[in-house]
């Protein structure tokens, strides 16, 4: 059997799947269901300094291969998170990735402060690049300054391996990825969700309660595929790839395409107990092809030869 | 614990032009199912709709020998995956994912039980009456409909023993107008003495309308609320219920707080229109 094991910086992950922030609540969730341990990681849902209530509902609409989300970063704060459900993500012996989120860079850092004095913390997930609300990263997200300048900030404040997820919703994603990476980022996973809209046409309003919303799902697949390889080619930082996976054969896509490891979001909802075949189908693919290690699959795309050069 | 299973339909029964029940051979669920909890159905294998659909648990299905075979649903026909459920062929595989969601506490006797239902809203009270039955709880079904056509299973619940009040808006069967007219009648005439819960299950202004009457005669009422779900596992968000909290209030998960709530603490005006 292959290896399946990835390093994201200092990290080593006993596989690259996991469970994508925001489509997997707080990991405790699903602890009845699955062993949490045997994903590569959990990326728990955004969380900022404080409580947060998020947008009245409805705050979910499906399009074809999607849906639209407009959720708000309903969250619990990260004091909450730190007392109530890290000890039982600990206990369940899950790897922890967490997504902070923040209205300014001083927020940004405390909320990785507290997360580095928790014990159980692997890595933080930088969220710059929420659709859905004014003030919470995505001013960071969109502009290089920005995005520099909170990967720079939490960098100073933190030890843990920092991986700022990246928008899809700017004119050339590799440049950000070049950003981070500039500034310090340990790794860089995207892509988060494409700004989107859907209307009611009897009443004339729109479906979502906040208007508009995050595209995810099968439908934005092959656009995310093209920006994980685009920021293959900018940047030498681990990727996390994500964007509609929904199965083993969408996770390769992204390891050729040179995702270190993927995140899995929208296909949790559809399928809960999706975890052992996408990681026993991939240790599958990996022996089928000669490959001794999942690492030696990751950027392996073959490009065709051209006729002109 | 929930768990998936790709269960064959054991059969479908059409009741009218929008109308069938689902029976899924699904034991593991059955086993498990209490009155009130929930399964999401992937109507069809594609990618359109791409999510699950919520449905309660309607019936506990039996072999000759009293064996769980499976579960079924009651289904309207309202959009592109009720529709696919309608046209579902004994045989077909459907992916059943549950039991998911707090179920309702059935009381005991001296205590009466009173279910209110509107239309489809009858799905949760089918396990609900053989949990009251097995009790020997007394109990009456209030169940409204449009037309005629809207009310099945009268038979179902007549042989465990319940009180059938039925209503109709166009007067085609049982009194005409709402199910909540004939509840607050008797309402009015239930001695204060007589313990009493009120389930309900319907459209929300039906919901509403019972919420308001059980403040008025101090009766508690606990209702089945089912707004647009994502995952109904906990992880998605998009089902929250705003519910008074303190001087507050707050926005929790219906699929995992609810579906079933009592009444008096869910915001009725913030509830999302058209459920």
């Amino acid at each position: 059997m292959a290896d399946l094991a990835v390093r994201i910086g200092s990290l080593r992950l006993t596989n690259p799947i996991l469970a994508a922030s925001g489509c997997f609540g707080y990991g405790v969730e699903y602890a009845d269901s699955l062993d949490l341990a045997t994903l590569g990681g959990v990326v728990v849902k955004g969380l900022f300094l404080r409580e947060r209530e998020g947008h009245p509902p409805p705050r979910i609409v499906e399009t074809p291969a999607g849906m639209l989300n407009a959720i708000g970063l309903q969250g619990i704060g990260v004091h909450r998170f730190v007392a109530e459900k890290l000890p039982e993500l600990r206990r369940l012996g899950a790897t922890v990735f967490v997504n902070i989120c923040g209205s300014t860079l001083d927020e940004y850092c405390e909320v990785a402060r507290v997360l580095s004095d928790a014990a159980g913390v692997a890595a933080l997930e930088l969220n710059i690049s929420c659709p859905n609300i004014k003030e919470g990263g995505i001013q960071f997200g969109c502009s290089l300054t920005g995005t520099y300048e909170v990967v720079s900030a939490v960098r100073k404040v933190t030890s843990l391996p920092i991986i700022p997820k990246l928008t899809p919703n700017v004119t050339d994603v590799a440049s950000f990825a070049r950003a981070a990476e500039d500034a310090g980022a340990d790794a860089v996973s995207l892509v988060n969700t494409f700004l989107a809209m859907a209307i009611d046409v009897e009443t004339r309003m729109p479906k979502l309660s906040n208007v508009m919303g995050g595209l995810s799902g099968p439908a934005i697949r092959p656009i995310a595929v093209r920006m994980v390889w685009e920021c293959r080619q900018a940047v030498k930082l681990p990727i996390l790839g994500m964007g509609g996976i929904c199965s083993v054969s969408d996770a390769l896509e992204f390891i050729i395409a040179g995702a270190t490891a993927v995140q899995v979001g929208t296909a949790n909802f559809v399928k809960p107990f999706i975890w052992s075949e996408l990681i026993d189908g991939l240790g599958s693919y990996l022996d089928r092809h000669g490959y001794p290690s999942v690492t030696d699959l990751i950027g392996q795309l073959q490009l065709p030869a051209r006729e002109h050069a | 614990m929930a768990v998936d299973v790709f269960a064959p339909v054991l059969a479908n029964t059409r009741l009218s032009p929008d109308y069938n029940v689902l029976a899924l051979a699904a034991p593991q669920i059955a086993a498990l199912a209490r009155p009130g909890q929930f399964v999401m159905l992937k109507t069809s294998s594609g990618l359109d709709p791409l999510l699950r659909r919520p449905f309660s648990v309607f019936e506990h299905l039996r072999d000759a020998d009293g064996a769980l075979q499976g579960i079924s649903i009651l289904n309207k026909r309202v959009g592109v995956g009720t529709a696919q459920l309608y046209e579902a062929r004994p045989g077909d595989r459907i992916s059943v994912l549950g039991p998911l969601g707090r179920p309702f506490v059935p009381v005991h006797p001296p205590a009466a039980a009173w279910m209110v239902a509107g239309g489809v809203g009858l799905a949760p009270f089918a396990t609900l009456a053989e949990s009251l039955a097995d009790r020997a709880t007394p109990m009456t079904l209030f169940y409204g409909g449009r037309s005629a056509s809207d009310l099945y299973y009268e038979s179902f619940f007549a042989r465990l023993g319940a009180e059938l009040v039925l209503t109709t808006e166009d007067g085609t069967r049982g009194e005409s107008g709402r199910v909540t007219q004939p509840l607050e009648r008797a309402l009015s005439t239930c001695p204060a003495g007589q313990p009493l819960a009120i389930y309900a299950c319907g459209p929300t202004p039906m919901m509403r309308a019972v919420a308001a009457l059980g403040e008025r005669y101090e009766r508690e009422v606990f209702v089945s609320l089912e707004p647009t779900m994502g995952c109904g596992m906990g992880g998605c968000y998009s089902c929250v219920v705003r519910v008074r909290s303190g001087t507050g209030s707050h926005f929790v998960r219906s699929c995992l707080d609810g579906p079933v709530f009592d009444a008096t603490t869910v915001v009725w005006d913030a509830l999302q229109a058209g459920h």
